[in-house]
């Protein structure tokens, strides 16, 4: 059973993002600079102030099963696929249905599903909705479904925490299999919300980047010219073991699963502490959680979502919370590729962040052409190198923040 | 103007097919819905509420619960649209 000292190993890595098709591809195209985010050409778009977008490189519906398509929402239909990539990418294990566990969350579920319906329920009736409409538009639709195909009968979860649902989906895994529930966890996140209900009404936070002329220049964390977040879909997940279980089959190992922390900014429902008070206290529970000194962090995978509010704290906030040893972590914003995936962003990123640790290469932050000056951190505007500056094992740290005050910082580290 | 048994069994067989993804060869009249053709409860509302309107009859729910073959469906629908 487990206990504290157990070790949590990620050993399958999926993801469909704006950038591939699959986990190699979007972190190929990361480490090229590409940008994902494109001219929406909806009609509903052109009523809209925002037009821009990234959607996800393959769509879904050429993917899945014509048959299981028709009682899936998209965001149900990315979280299987990237489940897929992931299960098969950790070597399809017979792992015990009853230590098998599903931790996925959304930040909002099946929202086309609902829109569409609601659309039919107006203008056909009641009995013509489908009667799959339910597990299509309940944010726990996408676990339930992973946990059907995989047989996994140790626990479903669905942790909702807007843009910090992906993260703590990866935390409630860890700490399922530290806790004795689960020998293995499929955990992640995803969201497919790139409609004009979505854009519209975070357009009315004033949220969202009106750089519509320039689609690939539009998503810049941390610059001054920075002027929103860019709306982005797919789905990412990690296959989560227990060490003692991988190192059992053979198990490839890409990096530990070291630990996550959380806090609560209690302050306002979309805008950030302006202390950041509660993002360092994250990174420094997650720290702790994993038995990490702050020297060891050499990369920090950034909420950074190109909003003028947040992204200035957050990075003051890494500063903060490493104190000293914040000079020498390389710290990337790679939202600046594919855009904000909501409640996929976490997993999506923490896919690269661990891809950076095995690489020992940070990803770019793409459009920082004029950074802001007080941000107390290197942010890395091109691949870039990582290097150990002590002897113990490298750490990553992956940072997601939701609207509600929910602050989530994940820690991967070298084997 | 009444269908014939094996006109609706066409039409029953293209609606599973789209809805449930069972290749019309194997739809076949002696066939259970949930243990032959591995259609579950609520698929078989959707391919309920399909042929009602391919056929233009009407399938309450306390009917529906009762059809458990392909036949059973054929019957029914061959009985409605006569008495319609």
């Amino acid at each position: 059973m487990g206990n504290d000292a157990t070790r949590v190993v990620v050993t399958g890595l999926g993801a469909i993002t704006p950038l591939g098709a699959d986990a190699p591809g979007t972190w190929q195209a990361m480490l090229a600079g590409t940008s994902g985010v494109r001219v929406l050409e909806d009609e509903w778009a052109q009523r809209l102030p925002c037009r821009i977008a990234a959607r996800a490189a393959v769509e879904p519906t050429t993917v899945i099963d014509r048959v299981q398509a028709r009682k899936l929402d998209r965001c149900e239909m990315f979280a299987l696929m990237a489940a897929r990539e992931a299960w098969a990418d950790a070597g399809s294990p017979h792992v015990d249905p009853l230590r098998l566990g599903v931790a996925v969350a959304s930040g909002i579920g099946g929202i086309s599903s609902v829109l569409s319906a609601y659309d039919t329920l107006k203008e056909k009736g009641w009995s013509r909705l489908s009667p799959f409409t339910v597990p299509m538009l309940m944010p726990n639709g996408s676990a339930g479904w992973i946990s059907i195909e995989l047989g996994a009968r140790a626990g479903v979860h669905t942790p909702v925490s807007a843009c910090a649902s992906g993260a703590e989906a990866i935390g409630y895994g860890i700490e399922m299999i530290r806790n004795g529930r689960a020998d293995v966890v499929v955990a992640g996140g995803t969201e497919a919300a790139i409609l004009e209900l979505n854009i519209g009404a975070f357009a009315a936070m004033r949220a969202l980047s009106l750089r519509n002329d320039e689609p690939e220049r539009a998503s810049r964390p941390f610059d001054r010219g920075r002027d929103g977040f860019v709306l982005g879909e797919g789905a990412g997940i990690l296959v989560l073991e227990a060490e003692s279980h991988a190192a059992h089959r053979g198990a490839r190992v890409y990096a530990v699963a070291a630990g996550a922390g959380y806090s609560a900014d209690a302050h306002h429902i979309a805008q950030p502490e302006p202390q950041a008070i509660g993002a360092v206290l994250a990174i420094r529970h997650a720290l702790a959680d994993a038995h990490v000194d702050a020297a060891q962090v050499t990369h920090v995978n950034a909420h950074a979502t190109s909003t003028p509010a947040g992204d200035v704290v957050e990075a003051q906030a890494i500063a903060a919370a490493l104190g000293p040893a914040a000079s020498g972590v390389v710290v990337s914003a790679t939202k600046s590729m594919t855009g904000h995936l909501l409640g996929g962003a976490g997993a999506i990123e923490s896919v690269a962040a661990i891809l950076a640790l095995r690489d020992k290469t940070a990803p770019p932050t793409i459009n920082l052409d004029d950074p802001e000056d007080d941000l107390g951190v290197e942010i890395a505007v091109k691949p870039t190198d990582l290097h150990a500056r002590t002897g113990g094992p490298m750490a990553v740290v992956n940072n997601s923040f939701g609207f509600g005050g929910h602050n989530v910082a994940v820690v991967f580290t070298e084997v | 103007m009444a269908m014939t048994q094996d006109e609706i069994l066409t039409g029953l067989s293209e609606i599973i097919d789209e809805i449930a993804g069972v290749p019309a060869d194997e739809v076949t009249p002696e066939k259970t819905f949930v243990d032959d053709l591995d259609i579950d409860s609520l698929s078989m509302v959707e391919i309920a509420v399909a042929a009602q309107d391919k056929f233009g009859v009407e399938i309450p729910d306390d009917q529906l619960k009762d059809l458990k073959t392909v036949q059973d469906v054929i019957d029914y629908v061959e009985r409605a649209s006569v008495s319609a």
